[in-house]
């Protein structure tokens, strides 16, 4: 899929639903494929006996996965230059999150278009907050 | 610094396509024409991560023959070093797509250690490692990832 810079307005952004009521499955599919068996995401005894919190909690890189979808959908594949994030708030079991993602520069020249890019929770609440740089056609 | 050789399988790139909730063709069909255009399935933006399955250290891995600390009917009591420690940032730089059939190499480096208060009036402490993916056929950078880690003072974490 050809990208231009023609195509790319600098404050245009997109939203789109990335996880709809987060399953404890989907946390033990992301374990078992990413190989982090950290009890923390998926031992409900280990978190509420051991750890000390209230409940499981989902990978951050389970919710950088799923918010990298609205970037790569947008873009097309393999595309992507750079793309970091900061995990700013735990994503629980039945949590709903959508993600923005935002056009904040075209640098024509260099044929690169940088976004930047935002996951909350069904209460608004950002989960991560993050930056990425994808690669333009002439 | 640890190495370690990191196959890219289709199989793999499936499943983890799956669990992120992005089943795009080009991650999950080796035979679809977006697939094609790469001369195979390609893996998402944060694959590399799954390379801790082929990290012969990675210790958030049950071992044959050690402790793990997951519960079974109660808790193990066993306990690890590295427990407590949350994700705080991570980085990628892409150098090029990367394909099923590849084989990576994975170095991996520790990075910096910072503290700072918390708003809480905690100490947080921060740690950073780098791992480099290179083509193990070509040599070539592939993708490099920059992890920062937090730990977070009990006080904090209960909140």
């Amino acid at each position: 899929m050809a990208l231009s810079a023609a195509r790319l307005t600098v404050g245009e952004s997109r939203t789109e639903v990335v996880l709809d009521n987060l399953t404890r499955t989907r946390i033990v599919m992301y374990a078992g494929a990413s190989g982090d068996y950290n009890p923390l995401h998926t031992d409900e005894v280990y978190v509420t006996k051991v750890a000390g919190y209230r409940t499981v909690f989902a990978h951050g890189m389970l919710t950088m996965g799923a918010t990298g979808k609205v970037l790569t959908d947008w873009v097309g594949d393999g595309r992507l230059t750079k793309y970091s994030v900061r995990f700013v708030d735990v994503v629980c079991p039945g949590d709903t999150l959508t993600t923005t993602a935002t056009v904040e520069a075209v640098h024509g020249e260099k044929r690169l278009a940088d976004f930047t890019v935002t996951t909350v929770n069904q209460d608004g609440k950002p989960v991560v907050a993050g930056r990425a740089t994808a690669r333009l056609d002439p | 610094m640890s190495f370690y050789r990191f196959p890219v399988e289709a199989t793999h790139i499936l499943m983890f396509a799956r669990a992120i909730g992005d089943e795009n063709p080009v991650y999950t069909d080796p035979g679809s024409p977006a697939a094609a255009e790469f001369g195979g399935a390609i893996a998402p933006p944060t694959f590399t991560m799954a390379s801790a399955q082929f990290d012969p250290e990675y210790a958030l891995r049950p071992m044959a023959g050690q402790a793990w600390f997951g519960s079974g009917k109660e808790p193990s009591g066993a306990e690890i070093g590295d427990t407590g420690w949350l994700h705080a940032e991570q980085h990628f730089e892409y150098h090029r797509p990367f394909v099923a059939g590849e084989v990576l190499t994975a170095t991996e480096y520790a990075g910096e250690k910072w503290a700072k208060k918390s708003n809480r009036g905690g100490t947080l402490e921060f740690e950073e490692r780098r791992i480099d993916y290179h083509s193990a056929e070509t040599g070539e950078v592939v993708v490099t990832a920059r992890f920062v880690y937090v730990l977070p003072s009990r006080a904090a974490a209960q909140d």
